[in-house]
């Protein structure tokens, strides 16, 4: 049975029988945020999925700070943190089985080293040796995608074949709120609702893009609403309760890969540093605003939890603070080397084989630093 | 096996058969796009395909070009060969974030972990009566992205066989089929197993020693005609088919120029920022000391392409390109 065989034809019938439609109200999201942690429900999930989220959390919180000391230590050209979004990040990368596939934006490297990289390659991007560090096969994250909304279409192409080849495997994609009015995002969504994709699109809802705020990306109730349009379901999720976020993704991901087609998941959560470092949101966001997000952050709502349950004790907590620590000593350390960098590499990943006109490019640029060399052996220039 | 008459087949023909060969040699080779499934295209490219492979691997796509390329992607992350077909020039323009942040650069991003072996077939060029947007000569955009192999044959056979070397690259390659080419036929055996042209070789389509015509896809044919009519004026004209933009094939280009030492560039693309140029610079840098005359560009105008009722005054013909020629400073040899 192909894809399309699968969802059945639409026949243009005219009046009166029309051709009948779908309901569209089971697709529709909640009118609230999908919420565990505080609740009763929360007392349905795995202790230990807690405690692991509780780790990874912490754990993100200080990837976060420690890269963003690196970018004033000139040691990142830039960082978009995710601060304040690590649930939706750590949620993100647990809740996927090994042979799944992330595909992060820019904003998403801390998924990604959750998800297993090494912290490092994660940030080659950032750091600015190459674009991407890490073969996107190994731990099957695509690259760090900044064109907005632009890694949408790939996962659901790599989801579509996966499906063909008969694979049990699903693609979660990342976007923020502001790239959700990007075309890339609308196609996405339609092709994967179309061939019924195991795909599974999570949009960080942080407020802004860069400094505009979502009331001028979009008229719909809710992002989660959009999904409507596309004939797949919508939800809406607290951004901040980790768990929260990982029973939401859970679900869709398992209907997912039950071959019910794709979800689109909003999770309203909150960018509480300036879009990037190089940012200033003093001049479009007021402090207080920041400061009310502040209560609800979503190490602190995951940690009421726990101890409020005794499902941690102070060491428990102290012990995921110091595999922070380790994390965040060693970032620091092998960050602080300079890269080891090969000019000529500029040629070597264009084509499987150089062109000739690389080849002389590549010949060129070889009698320069062979020169430059010459000149610094040679201070003087007598060899000239 | 008995022997096949050779019978005449058309571009499109070539172009089709190229398509079923590969699916039929590999089955990770998928063909996607507007039509490409009953219809069998707009130009029939890709006609009977559905019939023998399945919808899964020739997919009516929904009408959204950047989805198509970039759920191609993602195939071709995942193992698989899309071979991506534009309905017209003008119509992959929606396209383009994909093919140049994505699809030209992802070798060089991944620092060569995850080539993508994408082919995008790209009906090109005008000369078929075509209405706004359905006769844009958009190579320029194709060869300026680095990344991107570049062909366009102009026969029958390199139909086949650029086509062919496109799907089995593991780089993306851009196929530009002159549109009006899809119906001119050549005697060519399509049972016969095909010679794949290695991408990235010109040839010399017709011999001689006056002057060089460079030039590729749709103005092909017109070269070879005006070369005709240039005897009658006593030139001897050689005309090399490019075939491959990118890689450009300097090696036989400059061969002939310095043969001739007087050379013009035909295409239908506009001459300010088009390929020839890239093309007359690249002649004239290897070899000015074989130059007779400065290398000459005959082009389209550099105007959005024009109804067609007009297109006639805009396209380079015969006319224009023996003009060019009898301006290559004949007087200065004697
Ligand atoms: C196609 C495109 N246009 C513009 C930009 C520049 N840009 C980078 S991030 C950004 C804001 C995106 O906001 P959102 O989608 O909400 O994600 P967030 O940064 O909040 O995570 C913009 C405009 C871009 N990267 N890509
Ligand atoms: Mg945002």
């Amino acid at each position: 049975m192909t894809v399309m065989e699968q969802r059945g034809a639409y026949r243009p019938t005219p009046p009166p029988a029309w051709q009948p439609r779908t309901d569209p109200a089971p697709l529709l999201p909640d009118a609230l945020p999908h919420r565990v942690l505080g609740t009763e429900a929360a007392a349905q999930v795995d202790p230990d999925l807690l405690r692991r989220l509780y780790a990874q959390l912490v754990r993100g919180r200080r990837y976060n700070t420690q890269a963003t000391a690196l970018t004033k230590q000139g040691r990142l050209a830039v960082y978009p943190s995710s601060t304040g979004q690590e649930a939706c990040e750590v949620a993100a990368a647990l809740v996927l089985e090994e042979r799944d596939w992330l595909f992060p934006s820019y904003r998403d490297t801390l998924a990604a080293v959750a998800r297993g990289l090494d912290p490092v390659q994660a940030l080659t991007l950032l750091r600015g040796d190459w674009h991407t560090g890490y073969d996107p096969r190994e731990h099957r994250v695509a690259p760090l995608c900044t064109p907005l909304a632009t890694q949408l279409p790939h996962a659901v192409g790599l989801a579509h074949a996966a499906r063909l080849k008969g694979d049990d495997v699903v693609a979660l994609a990342m976007i923020g709120d502001g790239g959700t009015s990007e075309g890339d995002f609308h196609e996405a969504l339609n092709f994967a609702a179309v061939w019924q994709a195991p795909v599974v699109f999570l949009v960080q809802n942080n407020g802004f893009a860069i400094s505009v705020p979502l009331a001028k990306q979009t008229a719909a109730p809710s992002l989660a609403h959009k999904a409507v349009g596309y004939g797949m379901p919508g939800r809406l999720v607290d951004g901040n309760d980790a768990a929260a976020v990982h029973e939401v993704l859970g679900e869709a991901i398992a209907h997912a890969r039950a071959g019910g087609g794709p979800t689109l998941v909003e999770a309203v959560t909150y960018r509480m540093e300036a879009h990037t470092n190089a940012d200033d949101d003093k001049r479009y966001r007021d402090d207080a605003d920041v400061e009310a997000w502040r209560a609800h952050d979503p190490i602190a709502l995951l940690e009421r939890e726990l101890t409020g349950r005794g499902l941690i004790d102070e060491a428990g907590m102290a012990a995921a603070r110091e595999d922070a620590e380790a994390m965040a000593a060693d970032l620091r350390e092998r960050m602080n080397q300079d890269p080891v960098l090969d000019p000529m590499d500029l040629f070597a990943h264009v084509y499987a084989r150089p062109t000739t006109q690389l080849l002389e490019q590549e010949a060129m640029l070889r009698a320069e630093l062979d020169a430059e060399t010459r000149g610094h052996d040679d201070p003087e220039g007598a060899t000239r | 096996m008995t022997t096949v008459a050779v019978k005449p087949a058309t571009m499109a023909q070539a172009f089709g058969r190229a398509l079923r060969d590969a699916m039929a040699e590999d089955p990770t080779v998928h063909v996607m796009g507007e039509d490409v499934g009953a219809l069998g295209g707009v130009f029939r490219v890709t006609d009977g395909l559905v019939k023998e492979f399945g919808e899964d691997r020739v997919t009516d796509t929904p009408l959204a070009e950047a989805g198509i390329l970039g759920t191609a992607v993602g195939m071709a992350m995942y193992g698989l060969r899309p071979v991506v077909e534009m309905q017209f020039d003008a119509f992959a323009y929606p396209a383009f974030e994909q093919l140049i942040s994505h699809v030209a650069r992802w070798r060089n991003r991944t620092r060569g972990a995850m080539p993508l072996p994408i082919t995008v077939r790209v009906p090109y060029g005008g000369g078929i009566g075509g209405v706004e947007h359905h006769s844009d000569s958009s190579e320029a955009y194709y060869i300026a992205t680095p990344g991107l192999h570049v062909v366009t044959p102009a026969t029958v056979a390199d139909a086949y066989g650029l086509l062919r070397a496109a799907i089995a690259s593991d780089d993306p390659v851009v196929v530009l089929e002159p549109k009006r080419l899809y119906w001119s036929k050549d005697a060519w055996n399509p049972d016969e197993p095909q010679a794949v042209e290695p991408i990235g070789r010109a040839v010399v389509r017709r011999r001689g020693r006056s002057a060089t015509l460079i030039t590729y896809g749709p103005s092909v044919p017109v070269c070879l005609e005006a070369a005709e009519a240039a005897r009658a004026e006593g030139w001897d004209l050689e005309v090399v088919d490019l075939r491959s933009l990118v890689p450009f094939d300097d090696e036989t280009v400059s061969a002939s120029v310095r043969r001739t030492g007087r050379a013009v560039v035909v295409h239908e693309s506009g001459s300010f920022g088009g390929p020839g140029g890239e093309i007359a610079a690249r002649v004239t840098e290897r070899c000015f000391h074989h130059l007779e005359a400065p290398v000459l560009r005959v082009a389209g105008f550099d105007i959005p392409y024009p109804p067609p009722m007009l297109e006639r005054h805009h396209l380079p013909g015969v006319d224009r390109i023996l003009d060019a020629v009898a301006r290559l400073q004949w007087e200065a040899r004697s």
